[in-house]
């Protein structure tokens, strides 16, 4: 699988610190780049590119998503770790032709090739979860009405349970469908919103913009915090 | 051979240069509309004109009826999981009793308590309540029927006749089974019918139809193969199949289809393989000739070069 977190190569915090010099991040990106080593071995790329960026244009992508991918709760950046090759793949494809525009990502995901984002992909589905839940358990009555919406929808309003489509305990079903446990509750929160906007429009068949018109922001409020608070876990058999 | 459309350009050169265009238009539209979801309706209770509401689900009493009604509710969520011994398939009764029985146009519980015990078409007698969800079990389910008075049986029971509260018996209710649909403008076509089922349900049942599982429940159900519904299940006809699929399919996405889309991939389903018909007669012929003798019934058919049904016995399980 290649250089990973737990491999006794991998560099200790002070030399990633190092990283954070400025020019530093360029110099290696070069460096790296023009490894044709690299090319040859698509776990190292993805490792590489997630640790140390590629070229001007793609800065590391820990830098955000966290040193082991696990995201950033406070900044709402998503967890990577152990999503679905195929969703992260198709997210890095959306941001880059503008059905998921946003404007830290799609200038990143433009400056990508499809080898790179395989890699990426690749890389990230591997990394282990997270064992802690992203968020506090709401309050009791936010707490009841974000989980029957995850667990049984409220049907009077159109909205159907989360988890019938995603998976027992938001699990998720790769490709299409990802995890919606272990995710900070600003992230999901805000794709909800991004979707009922139109906005984000990379789900298939238009599925959850539709069930995004359907939901208050009350609703979304709810469903996010107590999404968020559940421990992340994986499917067992993948 | 003449275009369709011929008698109405002056020229062949208009005719093509307006099918180019509409070609084109179409396409341009379609690949804009691609990145909108279809409209719909919120639910499968649009324009059913159903006005009955079940209580909710914190009025079920805190006592031992309660929790039968519970267990009712249970093994509508999760029918492997709850009733797991009258079981032959992957499917839970959620599956097509949409928000565990309780939603109008999805064949609520509550109309079907009030309309029992009544004569069936289906096996030739007056059925209760309880016998009316035997079938379920021996069909959809492809399983076995629970015992009169078994627990499964009390529990559904409890849970229906709750969910019903207040509703008047024998009454025509509104919201009742799957809404009627008026007969298709083409007669159903499988290719139709397979490009319906590309385009709008393959993401969830995949394009087998095995439907998708995780951590070995059921999230997608398979639509036909030996882990579905079996022959003798209502659903595989698909004048029942096309009015689940226009009021409920995809999901949460109510009323998108078209009607004639709704006839073609319901077509498209009920012309696969699926396990036996358990009132199997000792050949395809004669299981057809007493069961589904119908149109809308592929038994017996030959479709893709195979007789639907011609699998031999149902199988021990």
């Amino acid at each position: 699988m290649g250089l990973t977190l737990n491999s006794p190569e991998y560099p200790p915090m002070s030399f990633l610190r190092a990283f954070r010099r400025p020019g530093f991040m360029s110099m290696l990106g070069l460096a790296l780049c023009s490894s044709s080593a690299l090319a040859a071995n698509p776990a190292a790329e993805g490792a590489a590119i997630a640790q140390h960026g590629a070229g001007s244009a793609v800065p590391a992508c820990m830098s955000c998503h966290g040193v082991k991918g696990e995201g950033n709760a406070a900044a709402g950046f998503p967890r990577l770790a152990g999503l679905p090759a195929g969703y992260i793949a198709a997210q890095l494809h959306s941001f880059a032709q503008g059905t998921r525009p946003n404007s830290l990502m799609s200038p990143l995901a433009k400056a990508l090739n499809d080898g790179q984002i395989t890699a990426l992909a690749d890389y990230y589905s591997h990394l282990p979860l997270p064992v802690a839940a992203y968020g506090p358990m709401p309050a009791p009555a936010m707490a009841a009405t974000g989980q029957r919406l995850a667990e049984r929808g409220d049907w009077n309003a159109g909205i159907a349970s989360c988890f019938r489509c995603h998976g027992p305990g938001g699990v998720g079903v790769a490709p299409d469908f990802p995890p919606i446990i272990g995710q900070p509750a600003s992230y999901i929160d805000a794709q909800i919103k991004a979707w009922k906007t139109g906005a984000r429009r990379n789900d298939p068949q238009g599925l959850m913009h539709t069930i995004a018109l359907r939901m208050s922001d009350a609703d979304t409020q709810a469903v996010a915090a107590w999404l968020a608070a559940q421990k992340p876990s994986a499917p067992k058999a993948r | 051979m003449t275009h369709p459309l011929a008698s109405r350009f002056p020229s062949r050169a208009a005719l093509a240069l307006c099918l180019g265009l509409l070609a084109v238009g179409l396409e341009t539209a379609f690949a804009a509309d691609a990145t909108l979801p279809p409209k719909s309706e919120i639910n499968p209770a649009a324009g059913t004109g159903a006005t009955f509401h079940p209580p909710p689900e914190s009025e079920i009493p805190k006592n031992e009826f309660g929790k039968m009604i519970k267990l009712g509710r249970d093994i509508m969520l999760d029918t492997p999981q709850y009733a797991g011994k009258y079981v032959g398939n992957t499917l839970s009764c959620v599956n097509c009793h949409t928000d565990a029985g309780r939603m109008a146009g999805s064949a609520p519980l509550w109309a079907a308590y009030v309309n029992y015990p009544a004569y069936r078409s289906k096996n030739k007698k007056v059925n209760t309540f309880e016998e009316r969800i035997q079938g379920c079990f021996r069909f959809s389910q492809n399983g076995k029927a629970p015992p009169l008075g078994s627990k499964t049986l009390v529990a559904l029971q409890s849970y229906s006749y709750w969910l019903a509260k207040g509703l008047p018996t024998d009454e025509k209710v509104a919201g009742r089974g799957y809404p009627d649909l008026a007969a298709p403008a083409l007669p159903p076509n499988y290719a139709r019918g397979k490009a319906v089922y590309e385009a709008r349900c393959a993401v969830c049942h995949t394009a087998s139809g095995a439907g998708r599982y995780v951590d070995g429940k059921t999230v997608f159900p398979p639509l036909w193969g030996d882990k579905s519904f079996n022959w003798g299940a209502g659903m595989g006809s698909y004048k029942n199949a096309a009015k689940f699929i226009y009021a409920n399919m995809p999901y949460g996405q109510s009323y998108s289809l078209t009607p004639q889309q709704a006839w073609d991939v319901a077509y498209f389903m009920d012309a696969h393989e699926r396990p036996q018909d358990p009132r199997w007669k000792g050949s395809v012929a004669a299981t057809r000739a007493a069961f589904h003798d119908s149109k809308f019934s592929l038994y017996g058919e030959t479709i893709n070069g195979k007789v639907l049904g011609d699998i031999g016995p149902p199988k021990n399980h």
